[in-house]
C-alpha cells in the first residue's frame, strides 16, 4: 500500500503551514522574524516553512529551562518515568502519522520508520523511564563512625545537537535519559528534517512541565553555535562529523563542560570462509547482512560501508551477495513495498556521486550501481540513488571516508591477521559486523577490532541496553544504555562523621 | 600573516561558482577558513567557518590557499587523501554542521582528481604546512 502524501486530502499528516520554536510550553515565533523552506527529500520540494533561529531565541529557550530545572529535578523519579512512558504511549497511538513524517522529512522508506524508528524510539522512552526507577547512589562504612555517601543528581540544562538521518529515534536516543535523569533540555533539531521532531512535539510536549523541553529551530551556525558555546549549559551532546566535533570540544573547554559525542564511522563488515560452508539459512543471513549497507540509504553512522571476505570464498560469495542486492531498487518511500528511499538532500546525494567518481578515478572495479536514479513523476527531483558495490583496496578513498549512502566498498582478506588488521586500518571505530560459524573465531575477532559495537552474525540492530558508542575518532561516551544516566548526571559526595569526639588535630 | 612555508603546488582548487560564494560570505562574515571534515551525517565535506574560528591542531595540514581562506584537513585524515586533488565547489542543498553557507541554501562540496606522477613528486619534496607551524 501506499500511504498519501502529507499536507494531501486524506493524507494522516497535515502539517501546519510553519514550525516556530517550542519553547516554555509554547510556539515562540522566531526572535528576527524569519523563516526557512523544509524540502521533502522524496519530491526535492518545499512543504513547510521552519523558524530560523539567532542567539536571542536560544537565551529565550535557556531562560525557560533555567526556570523549569529546580522544580524537574526535584521531581520524584517515579513521576518523571510516568511522564516518559506517557510520551512513549501517545508516540504509540500516533506511531502510523509520526512514520509517514519521518519518511517525508527524512525520504526513508516508511517500512523503516513503522518497524524501526518509531518503535524503537518509544521503547527507549520506555527503557530510561524503568532504569530511572532503579537507578541509584551508593553509601559506603569507611569505619566505624564515618560513612561516604554518593548521591546522583541531574547537571541542570542541557544542549543536544540532533543528526538527520534518523530525526526522531538521535532526539529520543538524547532526551529519554536525560529527562530521565531530572535534566531540562534546549535542543536543536537537524536544519535538513525539523518537521517529524516538531510534530512530535506537537503531540506530547504538553505532558512535560513547562521549560523542561524546549526545541529551538534553525542552522547550525545561527543555533547550534550559540548554543553549544552558552555558558548556560551543563552538557552539550552531539552526533555529526568529526570536524565539527572538535569544534565543539573547543567550546566545552571554554565553560569546561562534559560533551557526549557521535561522529560517524567507516564499519567493517567481515565474511569468514565458513559462512559458506553449508547452503543454508545462515548463509542467507550472511547474505543479507551484506546487503545491510543499504539500510537506511546507506545513511547510518555505523553503515557496513566496508565488506571484508576471506579470499578462498570471495568470488562465490560476492556473486551471490551481489545478485541479491540488485533486487533492491530505489523506490516510492511511502510505499509500503519499498526497501530503499531517498537520500536526504541534494547535497547529500551530490556528496555520494563525487565519492563514486573518486572511487572509479581510483581504479575500483564498480559491480553494480553507481547513478543517480530517476523515478519520474511526482518523484521525478528526489534524491534516489542506485545501491552501489566497488572492488577495490582498503588504501582508495572509498575504504577510508564514509560516503553516508548506499555504497560498499568490498575488499579480501587472507586469515583472521589481515582481516584484523583491515579492520582496524580506519580513523573510526564506531560499528563492525563479522560473520562466521566458529564461536572462538567469533570472540578472538569481536574482541580485536577496535569499534565500540561488533554485531556478531547480525547487523544494524539497536536495541535498548546495549551500550553504543565510538572508538577513535568515533567519538566520545555511550548511548543506549542505562550507562548513559551517568553522562546526564552530577556525583555529590556527602561524607559524613557520626563520631561525636573531636578528631585531636587542634 | 602566515608564515607557513610556501607549497608552491596547490592541493586543493576553486570553481568559479565557489570563488564567488567564498567572497560573498567574506563580505558577511570578514576573513574564512576552510577544514576538511571526515565522519558521519555532514562529514567527509568542507566546514567553513570564521577565520581563526577553530583552533588548529599540531598536526592539521594545510592543503593550500583559496580566495585568500586557508584549506586544512586533519593529519591522520591526510595521509589517506594524499595521493588527491581537492577541487572546491558548490551545489543546492541545506545545512552542514556550523558551515556558513548553509543559510543561503547552497552547501561546498568537494570533488577528487588524482594527483599525476609530477604533482606527487612536488607533493613529495616539499615541507609539509603543519598546524603547529610558527605563525
Amino acid at each position: 500500500m501506499r500511504y498519501v502524501s502529507p499536507n494531501s486530502p486524506g493524507s494522516l499528516v497535515q502539517y501546519p503551514d510553519r514550525y516556530d520554536h517550542y519553547i516554555n510550553g509554547e510556539w515562540v515565533p522566531p526572535a528576527r522574524g524569519r523563516y526557512f523552506e523544509n524540502v521533502s527529500p522524496v519530491t526535492g520540494r518545499p512543504f513547510i516553512q521552519i523558524a530560523r533561529g539567532t542567539h536571542e531565541d536560544v537565551e529565550r529557550a535557556l531562560d525557560a529551562a533555567h526556570a523549569a530545572k529546580a522544580g524537574w529535578g526535584a521531581t520524584p523519579a517515579a513521576a518523571r518515568a510516568q511522564i516518559l512512558n506517557r510520551i512513549a504511549d501517545v508516540m504509540e497511538q500516533n506511531l502510523e502519522q509520526l512514520a509517514v513524517s519521518e519518511s517525508w522529512d527524512n525520504g526513508k522508506p516508511i517500512r523503516e520508520t513503522l518497524a524501526a524508528d518509531l518503535p524503537l524510539a518509544i521503547d527507549h522512552f520506555r527503557y530510561f523511564a524503568g532504569v530511572i526507577r532503579a537507578n541509584e547512589g551508593t553509601a559506603a562504612e569507611l569505619d566505624a563512625n564515618t560513612v561516604t555517601y554518593h548521591i546522583k543528581e541531574p547537571l541542570g540544562v542541557v544542549g543536544q545537537i540532533i543528526p538527520w538521518n534518523f530525526p526522531l529515534l538521535m532526539a529520543a536516543w538524547k532526551l529519554a535519559p536525560a529527562l530521565a535523569a531530572g535534566n531540562c533540555v534546549v535542543l536543536k533539531p537537524a536544519e535538513q528534517t525539523p518537521a517529524s521532531i516538531m510534530l512530535w512535539v506537537s503531540l506530547v510536549g504538553h505532558l512535560l512541565p513547562k521549560g523542561v523541553l524546549n526545541i529551538v529551530n534553525g542552522f547550525g551556525i545561527e543555533a547550534g553555535k550559540p548554543l553549544a558555546q552558552s555558558p548556560r549549559i551543563s552538557k552539550v551532546a552531539f552526533t555529526g562529523e568529526t570536524s565539527t566535533g572538535r569544534l565543539i570540544m573547543q567550546y566545552a573547554s571554554e565553560n569546561i563542560i562534559p560533551v557526549t559525542l557521535e561522529l560517524g564511522g567507516k564499519s567493517p563488515n567481515i565474511f569468514f570462509a565458513d559462512v559458506m560452508a553449508q547452503d543454508d539459512a545462515f548463509r542467507q543471513k550472511a547474505l543479507e547482512g551484506f546487503g545491510m549497507f543499504m539500510l537506511n540509504q546507506g545513511e547510518v553512522c555505523t553503515c557496513p560501508s566496508r565488506a571484508l571476505i576471506q579470499r578462498s570464498i570471495y568470488k562465490d560469495f560476492l556473486d551471490l551477495a551481489v545478485e541479491r542486492a540488485k533486487l533492491t531498487v530505489p523506490g516510492d518511500p511511502l510505499d509500503t513495498n519499498t526497501k530503499l528511499g531517498a537520500q536526504a538532500s541534494n547535497d547529500q546525494l551530490e556528496k555520494i556521486l563525487s565519492y563514486i567518481d573518486i572511487g572509479q578515478k581510483e581504479g575500483a572495479t564498480l559491480r553494480m550501481g553507481g547513478e543517480r536514479v530517476r523515478l519520474g513523476g511526482e518523484l521525478e527531483d528526489g534524491y534516489y540513488c542506485a545501491p552501489t558495490v566497488f572492488e577495490g583496496h582498503n588504501k582508495m578513498r572509498i575504504f577510508q571516508e564514509e560516503i553516508f549512502g548506499p555504497v560498499v566498498s568490498v575488499t579480501s582478506f587472507e586469515d583472521e591477521a589481515d582481516a584484523i588488521s583491515l579492520a582496524n586500518d580506519t580513523l573510526y571505530g564506531l560499528g563492525a559486523g563479522l560473520w562466521t560459524r566458529s564461536i572462538h573465531n567469533a570472540y578472538r575477532v569481536g574482541r580485536a577490532v577496535q569499534a565500540g559495537r561488533v554485531w556478531t552474525n547480525c547487523y544494524h540492530l539497536y536495541p535498548a541496553h546495549a551500550a553504543f558508542g565510538g572508538y577513535k575518532h568515533s567519538g566520545i561516551g555511550r548511548e543506549n544504555h542505562h550507562m548513559m544516566l551517568g553522562h546526564y548526571q552530577q556525583t555529590k559526595n556527602l561524607l559524613v562523621s557520626y563520631d561525636p569526639n573531636p578528631m585531636g588535630f587542634f | 600573516m602566515s608564515t607557513l612555508p610556501d607549497q608552491g603546488f596547490s592541493q586543493v582548487s576553486v570553481t568559479d561558482a565557489a570563488a564567488e560564494l567564498i567572497r560573498r560570505l567574506v563580505l558577511d562574515h570578514g576573513p574564512v577558513m576552510f577544514f576538511q571534515s571526515g565522519g558521519c551525517c555532514d562529514g567527509s565535506a568542507p566546514m567553513c567557518w570564521p577565520k581563526g574560528e577553530f583552533r588548529l591542531g599540531e598536526r592539521d595540514v594545510r592543503l593550500g590557499v583559496i580566495e585568500g581562506a586557508e584549506y586544512w584537513i586533519g593529519g591522520d585524515q591526510y595521509e589517506r587523501w594524499a595521493h588527491t586533488r581537492l577541487v572546491l565547489d558548490v551545489v543546492p542543498g541545506r545545512g552542514a554542521g556550523f558551515s556558513l553557507e548553509a543559510p543561503e541554501g547552497v552547501r561546498f562540496i568537494i570533488r577528487s582528481e588524482l594527483c599525476s606522477l609530477d604533482e606527487l613528486s612536488q607533493l613529495n619534496n616539499r615541507p609539509l604546512p603543519r598546524g603547529g607551524d610558527p605563525r
